[in-house]
């Protein structure tokens, strides 16, 4: 898959329930056709007959009882239609909704208006991982994803895997899905949540399982201690200004609880939740003025010196 | 009562009209309750709310023709696409179709006006004042913003602290109110005030639409109105019923709003489906085929309507068996009116068709409600929903049903009727053209959307990113959107020019239809028949034997209306309905200040309860035995009074 290239729809399903969903909307798409076509056609015929007995007079064409027995047939088709639809609803539901629980990932959730907290779940406390707006999937196994809200109602949905969910705060609920094929998939906030709605999305990279357990372990560290003198100075910026009242970097004393955990950042694909592609001018750019880009968002403008943004973003790059 | 042959003399018809006409003037038009009179006033302020709506909905498409245009910030684009679909669900659809109903069911079921007639008058003004406070919110920037729907926690104090959700709830309240009373009134009219010989099966297939949505509204706008104060209380006393924080619960909302939300749908569509049955039948001159079947699947859409409400929470995640019930209950809704369709086309099959304006547009309805109706049947699928929902396709979809089964049968009741509203036809000509405006810009504006929901396109987003690859087919909607403001246009063009075209008098039955309100003249004079036709038949100036009775022993001078049977119509007794009065008026000003007031304070309920008090006092203050009151002879099992008897005095409604 080239790199930028982004990956959102229904139509091209990258596991085996979104491929059960695409399945469904083919047989309802062309069912739908046929019927459409044979309405549309039987409508265009009564018109035809129609103004035929009304220019040439002479007899009305078919008789009542005829006709009630055609209506009567047609209404028995639509029943017969129907009831096949449902079945096929109802059978893909159970294939979508079932998945064998087995060496399943399981990841939490939560909503925030307006990024998503994902945390990686382990037996043992101490090995579970925390990040944002990104969520990384092993090829072929199960992935169960647990998930709730801190706010205001949101949808998680990521149409190449699996179907929607809502995230309603007080509520925890779970979807289980499974990439079998490798790529960059977006995913995209279904559930209107407010003036940054637009701007809540996020990726999932679907990965061979190496790849996937070496990221797990990365994810899990604590950030690495800033070398370099430029850096260190960033690292003083970030925790005495206003970045750690709200930021977390793990192994540092930023240890905010609102705003996403930056201890890996720079390893990130996007910023603000899918708003800009996370380069590091971008990074900075955001940070001066985060409102430009996703006005409304709750991170405020932070207009640096000059050589303070620069120290911060020598920093911040090195959170990989 | 006697029912004998009878022509009314000149003079005699002189008095009839002054007898029910509304006073001259300017204080004649505050106290109007003439049903013509409100019924046009309906049509004409929902038609306008009709064109604000769209306005917002164009101004929607040009923010959303190309990714990240700057036109809209997302703050005004949410107060925009909320008013937009509170506009049309609250201020158009329901209220237009109502509109039709207060102005065509009296006319229809043969009676010389509505029943409550001050009551619909109320319902007037309270629907008048709701937009009004709606739109000026707007224009002072405080316009709602948490969507049509109102979700909380997002529509609660703590995430939306200014008075914009205040005011879509307290819209609510003022637009439920007004479509209450106006249910009830129509219910009324069609079970106490059908001419005798109107028995329940000649009831014409527009009445039993009205009065099948009337029963929808009378149990579906309780749950939103409920819920609405509910979230009233929530922002405005700090109450917790749905403050997760408080131990509330953010999806009862949801099943309150949908228990309301999804037979509004319905209430939207069988109206339109009973102009449909309508028009094919004056069109196609024949009765309408299987007018059992048609009346009995509007009956059980409306049971089934309220059975299918979850269908728009399948993402919240409730359990599958219950889904699955829905699911079923989704899908079966299509049976009913699939009955209506194939006997839609019986009717053309077995008729002698002739295809002028009205006819283009059920013949436009039939192919856009059928598209519509198939996504439906998709989106009730609960795996396909769950990739569908709150997506660009849903869009598509229920624009396709409430345009094409609601807003085409619309235009074509414009069409049918606007000669008997006005006495003039509209243009044949241009109503192609409008047709085909309308027709092709809809397509275009709205088949797009079903492919950008499959692509990933969620609804109410203000903008999106250029790579997403959404860009040309939203250039494509906003294009169609273009076609159908010069269809509109044109349409509004073709209705005020009407009256100056050369040849355009109508006369009393242009199409040659069958029903009662073309047995008069067109505008229908005040008190709607000087002689009360009685129904020999589903269609009565089709069916009726020439010397078909007309009823007689209603007083000229005073407004006397026939009351008759529910089920088969008998005389029953003559009463005396209320004069004009501004008391409707001044009652809905003072309702007005207390649902504002009670947006800033809880106090606004106490003390504005005194004024509406007081004017209901002037509204129902009894007048004298001698003014012949306005109940019924009170004896039981008699109908007509013993001599020298004088009725029970009564306020008047």
């Amino acid at each position: 898959m080239a790199p930028g290239e982004v990956v959102q729809s229904v139509l091209e399903p990258a596991g085996p329930h979104a491929a059960a969903i695409r399945h469904l909307w083919l047989l309802m798409l062309w069912t739908s056709v046929a019927v459409f076509v044979a309405v549309l056609v039987l409508a265009g015929a009564a018109l035809v007959f129609g103004i035929r007995a009304r220019r040439h007079g002479g007899p009305p064409h078919g008789s009542e009882h005829l006709l009630g027995k055609a209506v009567g047939g047609a209404v028995v088709l639509t029943c017969i239609v129907l009831i096949g639809l449902l079945v096929a609803s109802v059978w893909t539901g159970r294939h979508v909704a079932s998945l064998r629980a087995d060496g399943a990932v399981t990841v939490s959730v939560t909503g925030h208006q307006w990024w998503w907290e994902v945390e990686y779940e382990d037996v043992r406390p101490s090995r579970r991982a925390l990040t944002a707006n990104e969520l990384h999937v092993p090829l072929h196994r199960s992935v169960v994803i647990k998930v709730t809200s801190r706010d205001v109602i949101h949808s998680l949905w990521i149409p190449n895997l699996q179907g929607k969910r809502d995230l309603i705060p007080g509520y925890t609920t779970a979807i289980w899905l499974q990439a079998d094929q490798p790529g960059r998939f977006r995913g995209q906030c279904a559930e209107f949540c407010g003036l940054q709605h637009a701007h809540m999305a996020f990726d999932v990279v679907a990965e061979p399982d190496a790849e996937f357990e070496g990221w797990l372990e990365r994810l899990r560290q604590p950030a690495q201690p800033p070398a370099g003198e430029v850096a260190q100075h960033g690292l003083e910026l970030f925790s005495t200004r206003r970045c750690a009242s709200c930021h977390t970097i793990r192994g540092t004393e930023a240890a905010g609880q609102v705003a996403p955990d930056l201890t890996h950042v720079a390893s990130r694909l996007t910023l603000g939740s899918g708003t800009l592609p996370n380069t590091p001018s971008h990074r900075r750019a955001w940070i001066a003025d985060p409102q430009k880009p996703k006005p409304g968002n709750q991170m405020p403008p932070n207009p640096l010196p000059e050589e303070e943004m620069s120290a911060l973003g020598a920093y911040l790059d090195t959170l990989r | 009562m006697n029912l004998h042959v009878a022509s009314a003399p000149d003079p005699k018809r002189l008095a009839f009209e002054r007898t029910w006409a509304d006073p001259p003037g300017w204080r004649g038009r505050c106290a109007a309750i003439d049903h013509k009179t409100i019924g046009r006033r309906y049509l004409v302020t929902a038609f306008a709310f009709f064109l604000l709506g769209g306005a917002l909905a164009a101004v929607m498409r040009v923010q959303l023709a190309r990714p990240g245009h700057p036109l809209l910030g997302p703050d005004l684009y949410n107060q925009v696409f909320t008013t937009h679909g509170t506009t049309m669900m609250f201020l158009f659809a329901v209220p237009v179709m109502q509109g039709l109903g207060i102005y065509f069911v009296p006319l229809m079921v043969g009676a010389r006006s509505i029943a409550f007639p001050r009551l619909v008058a109320y319902s007037y003004w309270m629907f008048l004042f709701g937009g009004l406070f709606l739109y000026t919110s707007l224009l002072l920037n405080a316009g709602p913003d948490v969507g049509w729907f109102s979700y909380p926690p997002l529509a609660e104090s703590l995430y939306a602290p200014s008075k914009r959700a205040d005011v879509w709830a307290q819209l609510i309240t003022f637009t439920e109110v007004a479509s209450l009373a106006v249910a009830v009134a129509l219910v009324t009219t069609v079970f106490k005030l059908r001419t005798p010989g109107m028995t329940l099966n000649r009831i014409p297939a527009f009445v039993w639409a009205q009065v099948v949505t009337s029963f929808m509204v009378m149990f579906a706008m309780p749950a939103v109105m409920l819920a609405s104060t509910a979230l009233i209380l929530d922002r405005l006393v700090g109450t917790h019923f749905f403050d997760v924080e408080q131990a509330g619960d953010a999806l009862l909302w949801q099943h309150l709003f949908w228990f309301f939300g999804h037979p509004e749908v319905y209430i939207i569509f069988i109206p339109g489906s009973g102009l449909v049955s309508t028009i094919v039948t004056t069109f196609s001159r024949r009765h309408l085929f299987g007018y059992l079947a048609v009346v009995l699947s509007l009956v059980s859409t409306a049971f089934m309507g309220f059975g299918l409400w979850v269908h728009h929470m399948f993402a919240t995640g409730l359990p599958q068996l219950g889904e699955s019930f829905f699911t079923a209950a989704s899908i079966m809704i299509a049976i009913p009116t699939g009955i209506q369709i194939f006997c839609w086309i019986a009717t053309m099959w077995s008729g002698r068709v002739s295809v002028k304006a009205p006819m283009l547009w059920i013949l436009g309805f039939f192919a856009i409600f059928v598209a519509g109706g198939l996504t439906g049947v998709m989106l009730a699928a609960v795996p396909l929903n769950t990739q569908l929902h709150d997506t660009f396709f849903v869009v598509a979809h229920f624009h396709y049903v409430l345009i094409g089964g609601a807003v085409f049968p619309l235009f074509a009741g414009f069409y049918y009727w606007y000669p008997k509203i006005t006495g003039y036809l509209l243009s044949e000509r241009r109503g192609r053209w409008v047709f085909g405006l309308l027709f092709t810009g809809f397509n275009l504006t709205f088949f797009p959307m079903h492919v950008l929901g499959l692509h990933g396109m969620p609804r109410r987003i203000y903008t999106y990113l250029p790579e997403m690859g959404w860009g040309p087919l939203n250039v494509l909607a906003t294009g169609g959107v273009l076609l159908m403001a010069c269809g509109v246009l044109l349409f509004v063009f073709d209705a005020l020019a009407a009256r100056a075209s050369v040849g355009a008098e109508a006369g009393d039955d242009p199409w040659g239809a069958g029903t009662l309100e073309w047995a008069t003249s067109s505008p229908p004079p005040p008190g709607n028949f000087p002689s009360p036709l009685t129904a020999g038949g589903r269609e009565p100036l089709w069916d009726n034997p020439p010397d078909q009775p007309v009823v007689v022993g209603l007083r000229p001078g005073v407004r006397d209306v026939l009351v008759t049977h529910v089920l088969d119509a008998e005389p029953d007794h003559r009463q005396k309905f209320p004069d004009p009065s501004p008391w409707p008026l001044l009652t809905a000003i003072a309702t007005t200040g207390l649902f504002v007031g009670s947006i800033f304070t809880p106090w606004a309920v106490v003390w504005g309860s005194i004024p509406v008090f007081i004017t209901m006092v002037g509204w129902f203050w009894p007048r004298s035995a001698s003014d012949g009151g306005t109940r019924p002879w009170p004896v039981a099992g008699r109908t007509l009074p013993a001599p020298g008897e004088l009725p029970a005095a009564g306020g008047a409604i």
